[in-house]
């Protein structure tokens, strides 16, 4: 089975449905919503936030993986210099919360750029060998900067107490304010991501996905359009880490580990790849099993491994993407 | 800028291709003409495939040159074969499954003019969309506009892979056996349309069953054991001596 035929179910009648049409077209707009009454569903609000960083993350990653079906291995190296580069802009030379996200998200950028470069002409296994390996040079480049990044005990100092927006002083030290400003943010990266599906460069990755050999023959140069995916999806999880600099005032170099990139693969798998909402789904599962199982026991992991291996092995299209099927029927 | 058009569309220059130590081609030259539809020949293991390969540019040759237009395009990158006016499809059916037929021929046609536009709506391109309806009517598929690729018959997913190949509005045409796997009507239909296409553009194409070809073709190439054994017009290969050993003894034909 290919990676699109696990993603992508053929469509269906509910697909071609006009309501079906008119609800995907407004997806962020509906997502908008929910996540204005979202912090009250859950047992736990203060995994909101977090839920809405790790998701943007995992959407990033998606749209490599679930979209070009590409798996990489070095995306905590995305995130996590996003998140130090933001957090060095404010601890070390004091800028504004707002030019520091978007130097995070821009070195963010930047570095899926250098990456792409070097690993766009690998496939499969060596893909996601070389991200990894890329990604612990990056991890051992920061560690050893410390004067910069604090090395081993974290970047320090990233205190944001008010955001000021335009004369507007919104106290970011309440949680469900800080809850709503880091939504907004990321309710405008998916509707840039829903543009971007939407647009003609969103029908040459539907091709090159489904087809690889034949968008080549069609006039696609495929490594450089795996490079402008990799590219933006480094713009996303850029985004991601520079959010979580500043929810957490502190980038600990776990960040960079390996086992960040694992995460992303993780949520991904379990809220369905190649879907819309599927990686947000997938961040929310993992961040509340992880939350709740470990109020009880510390060995939370192997809970939500077991938890990680049903779904692969009885919802091989993630809980968001077998929901989506279902429905479909 | 008045580029002198030559009969010559497509030659090749001696190429030679190797696979470790087999020689799946030697020292093939020899040159197709502008307008006419020409056809590819041989018994299995001919190296008609590996020849189509170097004419599209899928694959290299070891030795040797190809020029289009007059213009070495020996090694150039795929993608940029539909750019120069080659298209092709391919031998085994390859089209894009999941999305409609449509959408398919508009992706394809869409390559001609913007790959990395992420911010204007796909929707706006209305001139693509023409195209793709005007090409569904040419190849006769319009009342599977919406439907999946994937759902389509064998023959009519041929049918569309011609079409997204004529997306990129080519001067030349490569048809690596376009009628493999149809059945006679869908071989029958398959081969009217070649010729329609072949009034306005040079089709080449591979093709096992010599009888359909003798037909529709202005010229043919003989393949064999990796070597051109002859080439002509329909007339002059039936006539060839070494041609009907090698070929038409053959019980298929």
């Amino acid at each position: 089975m290919t990676l699109s035929t696990l993603a992508h179910a053929p469509a269906t009648a509910l697909q071609r449905h006009p309501l079906y049409a008119k609800l995907k077209s407004h997806r962020v707009l509906l997502a908008a919503l929910f996540l204005v009454v979202f912090p009250f569903l859950l047992p736990l609000k203060a995994v909101a936030v977090n839920i809405l960083i790790y998701g943007l993350y995992a959407v990033g990653f998606n749209l490599l993986f679930g979209y070009l079906g590409l798996l990489s291995f070095g995306h905590s190296a995305l995130f996590g210099t996003g998140a130090y580069l933001c957090g060095i802009a404010i601890a070390h030379f004091g800028l504004p919360w707002w030019a520091a996200l978007i130097i995070g998200t821009i070195s963010g950028t930047l570095m899926a750029a250098l990456m792409g470069v070097i690993v766009v002409r690998t496939r499969g296994i060596y893909f996601a060998m070389v991200t990894m390996a890329l990604s612990q040079c990056v991890y051992y480049v920061f560690y050893q900067a410390t004067s910069w990044t604090g090395g081993e005990n974290g970047l320090r100092g990233i205190n944001i107490s008010t955001l000021n927006l335009f004369g507007l002083k919104i106290n970011f030290l309440d949680p469900l304010t800080r809850y709503y400003v880091v939504a907004a943010l990321v309710v405008g990266a998916l509707w840039f991501l829903s543009r971007i599906l939407a647009s003609p460069f969103g029908a040459v990755l539907e091709a090159v996905r489904e087809n690889e050999s034949r968008a080549r023959a069609s006039g696609y140069n495929i490594d450089r359009v795996r490079l402008v995916a990799f590219t933006l999806s480094g713009a996303f999880c850029g985004l991601a880490g520079a959010l979580q600099a500043i929810h957490l005032a502190i980038v600990p170099i776990e960040t960079l580990h390996y086992d960040t990139s694992g995460l992303a693969v993780m949520m991904c798998l379990l809220g369905g790849m190649g879907t819309f909402f599927g990686p947000f789904v997938g961040a929310g599962l993992f961040l509340l099993l992880e939350n709740i199982v470990s109020i009880w026991t510390v060995h939370w992991q192997l809970f939500v491994g077991a938890v990680f291996m049903g779904c692969v092995l009885f919802l091989p299209q993630g809980v968001w993407g077998t929901i989506l099927k279902r429905l479909e029927r | 800028m008045s580029v002198p058009v030559s009969d010559v569309i497509l030659r090749t220059d001696s190429v030679t291709k190797q696979f470790g130590g087999f020689t799946a081609l030697k020292n093939i030259s020899t040159s197709f003409q502008r307008g006419a539809i020409t056809s590819i020949i041989g018994p299995n293991g001919a190296g008609k495939s590996t020849y189509f390969n170097l004419l599209s540019g899928a694959l290299k040759p070891t030795n040797g040159k190809v020029f289009f237009n007059d213009r070495d395009v020996t090694g150039v990158a795929q993608h940029r074969f539909a750019k120069l006016g080659i298209a092709k499809s391919f031998q085994i059916t390859s089209v894009f499954p999941l999305l409609t037929t449509h959408e398919n021929i508009r992706v394809s046609a869409q390559a001609l003019v913007t790959c990395f536009d992420m911010f204007s709506p796909r929707a706006n391109m209305k001139d693509l969309d023409e195209t793709a309806d005007e090409l569904l009517k040419t190849v006769g598929l319009c009342d599977r506009r919406d439907r999946l690729a994937g759902e389509l018959a064998h023959g009519e997913q041929r049918a569309l892979e011609i079409a997204m190949a004529l997306a990129s509005r080519p001067s030349l045409l490569l048809l690596d056996e376009p009628t493999a796997g149809m059945s006679p009507e869908e071989t029958k239909s398959m081969m009217d349309l070649i010729v329609a296409l072949g009034k306005e553009r040079t089709i080449i194409l591979v093709e096992h069953k010599m009888k359909f070809v003798l037909g529709i073709s202005d010229r043919l190439l003989v393949l064999h054991h990796g070597e051109l054994l002859a080439e002509g017009t329909p007339d002059e290969i039936r006539r060839n001596e070494v041609v009907k050993r090698v070929y038409l003894g053959q019980r298929e034909h």
